[in-house]
């Protein structure tokens, strides 16, 4: 029942990413040619997600326990650092180069896109590099 | 600036926007989570016990999408452009970025705003602006797909 659950939402989630253009990686750049000719529609596509989940966020902050019973967490649990500063602006360069984020890259394997494997392997690499880099600046 | 009147679709991203919206919705109401897809996906890469399944159901919900689209009959799949030196270079760094910042499009973007999180705020500001730099710089020193 819950493996459903997470299935179906990854499925509306991966249609609404379709639907919304964000799957198109030359749509995503000519969002981010604000310099260019820009296409300001994904600023559309945030607009209404945050929307929705800010409403039902809302709803959730009031509860204690999700509908499946796990504890619902909202707030923020670590401060703002250099991590976060750092990861966001190297994340952002990654985007623009290719016009690809995580969920629409891993969307476009189901279209048996070759060229989205490479990205996504090359991903979980970088996610790999990462945790050894936080991990020896840790010891 | 000058707006790309051509390609603008304010509706069909609004409405692909509030399906996103539904899903986040959906995960936080029923399994009282954050939907971000890079650490969903960053999880599998050292599964713990008990800790892999879910995050495959709704990776594999991601994308059974097209192949959904496909028999709806209505989406074609987008063209990817980039040489595979620049998609390699480009996921190396989505991934190691949105490891070390805890969070992408989806997690900070969408849910992190959704809950009013400054760190999350300072995140999208970031990696929005510091993609509109890249592209910009792609196109005036001629490197990027």
């Amino acid at each position: 029942m819950r493996r459903l659950s997470e299935f179906l939402i990854g499925l509306i989630f991966g249609l609404g990413l379709m639907i919304s253009g964000m799957t198109n990686p030359s749509k995503v750049k000519g969002f981010l040619d604000i310099a260019g000719n820009w296409d300001p529609s994904l600023a559309f596509v945030m607009g209404g997600a945050v929307i929705v989940s800010l409403a039902a966020f809302r709803l959730a902050a009031k509860r204690r326990e999700s509908l499946f019973g796990r504890v619902i967490m909202l707030n923020d649990t670590k401060p703002i650092d250099v991590k976060l500063i750092a990861g966001s602006v190297i994340f952002g360069i990654g985007w623009g180069l290719s016009g690809f984020c995580p969920g629409p890259a891993i969307v476009s394997l189901g279209n048996g896109e070759w060229k989205a494997a490479i990205f996504v392997a090359a991903m979980a690499g970088g996610m790999v590099l990462a945790g050894y880099v936080t991990r020896s600046s840790k010891g | 600036m000058v707006i790309d009147w051509i390609d603008f679709t304010p509706l069909e991203s609004l409405l692909g926007g509030l399906l996103v919206g539904l899903a986040a919705a959906l995960f936080m109401i029923f399994h009282g989570r954050i939907m971000g897809v890079s650490g969903i996906f960053g999880g599998m890469l050292h599964p713990l016990k008990g800790d892999f399944f879910w995050r495959a159901a709704f990776l594999l919900g991601l994308m059974v999408a097209p192949i959904v689209a496909h028999l709806a009959g209505s989406i074609s799949a987008p063209k990817i452009d980039g040489s595979v030196f620049q998609l390699v270079t480009a996921g190396l760094l989505v991934g190691f970025g949105t490891a070390l910042g805890s969070g992408c499009t989806s997690g900070h973007g969408v849910c992190g705003i959704a809950r009013l999180s400054p760190r999350s705020l300072l995140a999208t500001v970031l990696f929005v602006t510091s993609g509109m730099v890249t592209v910009w710089a792609a196109r005036s020193f001629g490197f990027g797909g």
